[in-house]
């Protein structure tokens, strides 16, 4: 489903991304330097720590959020499958759904006793992502 | 070990009070400064960030209508094969709205409304015609019902985009928390039309359409005829019981009239009629499992209520019993290509309604047995 105009939505511009990995730069640097300056001035030492991971923090955090939304944007087409049946001698097929098919349709003769066969069911099968949210009772 | 260390020094360099070293001082003015933002801006930021989350889910439905769109024109052209470009009527299409009958006196309103929605339909299809010259009557029907849903999703995405500038030219913040507070509601709608748009695009059955598919598998095989409007009835012997069996005519996207057929079947039985069955998808609530078979009584089917109306009527004149069967799903489930699980619920729902009869009628009974719902992609 993912064509080339796939709006403007989908697309994070480069400018936030490189703001972002600035940051975590920043912030990486920050804890280098809290530990280098840990020895010498552990009062100093102590701020550079804590913002080295408010930096850390933060970047991950935005990174991990615009590549949720471009994740979600898409809509997904689950797989469709046609279930075709011979009403003689039991000569079941599957295959992928095609334009016009429906349910009861006739269609090519069976394969192994020329009888007319006949679609008799079409469905997706979904595969569940994680498991629901339950409740025990 | 550094870091452990460097945290004990952070603690205690945090509860220090102020006067310390320079440092210890600006991160109480910091904090300072936060909590008087948080108390006299914390609403406008709290504001902002749903502002923002409204944004996104904005633009998400933006590209699903788009997506609708193309999908819808892209379709037209395929199987209408228009001479000239359809965008432009398409986008008419989409702007188009139906007006609900005055109900201030609410007598015979159903009439009213009935009146109005054939209008809707009449126009639809003459709409559909034009749009695509070559289509079939099965392939027309679906285009319609194609339409109909990228017009759901058009209206949909305007009516976020309307509350979200709203918001933002008011920064009020009941407004925009309205919004906000729905918008997951909303995104599953969107999101379910959005799968119904494909399955109406290609014809492929649907949630909604298990209903139709019960009828269809206890007609198959016997002969069917036409009955207003937009149905088919088959006379079916069922456990030495004379069942007529409903359904709307297939494999094109349609519901019919199942009120209109069942008064149909019913006058022309003068009345004699045992029982009635209706079979329809019904919404679960949330933790009930999807393809659950229930049964109870009462005309179960949905849309505008004219067609529960009729039956509701025609069944008080003769005094019928009417029993209900449903199979459960969800709003997405009910809209997109019909699972597994429902599609097998079909069997089981046979069964009950085996049982219902057994129980409720005697051999050699009249009995109508009614699949409602949209009977895309299911023939008969
Ligand atoms: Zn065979």
């Amino acid at each position: 489903m993912s064509r080339s105009n796939a709006s403007a939505a989908t697309r994070v511009s480069s400018f936030v991304l490189l703001i972002i990995f600035v940051t975590l730069a920043l912030a990486l640097a920050a804890l280098v330097l809290a530990i280098y300056l840990y020895d010498t001035a552990p009062g100093v030492a102590v701020y550079w720590l804590l913002l080295g991971f408010i930096g850390l923090a933060l970047s991950t955090y935005v990174l991990f959020q615009t590549r949720q939304r471009i994740l979600r944007l898409r809509i997904e087409m689950p797989p469709i499958t046609t279930t075709i049946e011979c009403k003689k001698c039991g000569f079941k097929s599957v295959r992928e759904f095609q334009r016009g098919d429906y349910v009861f349709k006739e269609v090519e003769p069976c394969q192994k006793c020329n009888e007319k066969m006949i679609i008799t069911a079409i469905y997706r099968e979904v595969r569940e992502k994680g498991k629901a949210p339950t409740f025990p009772y | 070990m550094n870091i452990v260390a460097a945290l004990f020094v952070l603690k205690n360099q945090l509860l220090q009070f102020p006067g310390g070293d320079i440092f210890s001082q600006i991160l109480t003015l910091i904090i300072y400064a936060f909590i008087f933002i948080s108390i006299f801006y914390g609403q406008r930021i709290q504001l902002y960030i749903m502002l923002r989350e409204v944004e996104g889910s904005l633009y998400k439905l933006k590209y699903i209508r788009d997506e609708g769109r193309r999908i819808a024109i892209e379709t037209i052209k395929e199987i209408g094969k228009p001479q000239t470009d359809p965008s432009a009527r398409v986008d008419r299409f989409l702007e188009y709205f139906t007006i609900a009958p005055q109900s201030l006196d609410p007598a015979g309103v159903v009439w009213k409304l009935e009146h109005i929605l054939d209008v809707r339909d009449t126009r639809f299809k003459d709409e559909v015609k034009l749009l695509a010259p070559a289509a079939d009557e099965t392939q027309a029907n679906n285009l319609e019902n194609t339409l109909e849903a990228a017009m759901a999703l058009n209206y949909i995405y305007k009516v976020i985009r309307h509350y979200y500038l709203l918001g933002k030219k008011t920064l009020s913040l009941y407004i925009i928390m309205q919004i906000q507070m729905i918008l997951p509601l909303v995104m599953r709608e969107a999101e379910a039309y959005a799968s119904a748009l494909k399955a109406f695009a290609y014809g492929q059955p649907i949630g909604d359409g298990v209903g139709a598919l019960v009828a269809a598998k206890l007609m198959h095989g016997h002969q069917t005829r036409k009955v207003p409007k937009d149905c088919v009835v088959a006379e079916v012997p069922f456990e030495g019981r004379t069942a007529y069996v409903i359904k709307a005519e297939g494999p094109g996207g349609n519901v019919g009239k199942p009120g209109d057929a069942i008064k149909t079947i019913i006058e022309e039985n003068e009345g004699k009629i045992a029982n009635i069955i209706m079979i329809d998808a019904a919404l679960k609530l949330e933790g009930e499992e999807v393809g659950e078979v229930a049964e109870g009584v009462g005309a179960a089917i949905g849309g505008p209520g004219v067609d529960q109306f009729k039956i509701e009527e025609t069944i008080l004149k003769y005094r019928i019993p009417i029993n209900a069967v449903i199979i459960k799903e969800d709003i997405g489930d009910a809209v997109s290509p019909m699972r597994k699980e429902v599609f097998e619920a079909a069997d089981k729902a046979i069964e009950r309604i085996r049982q219902v009869i057994l129980e409720r009628t005697r051999e050699g009974d009249k009995v109508i047995i009614a699949g409602v719902g949209n009977t895309i992609g299911i023939g008969q």
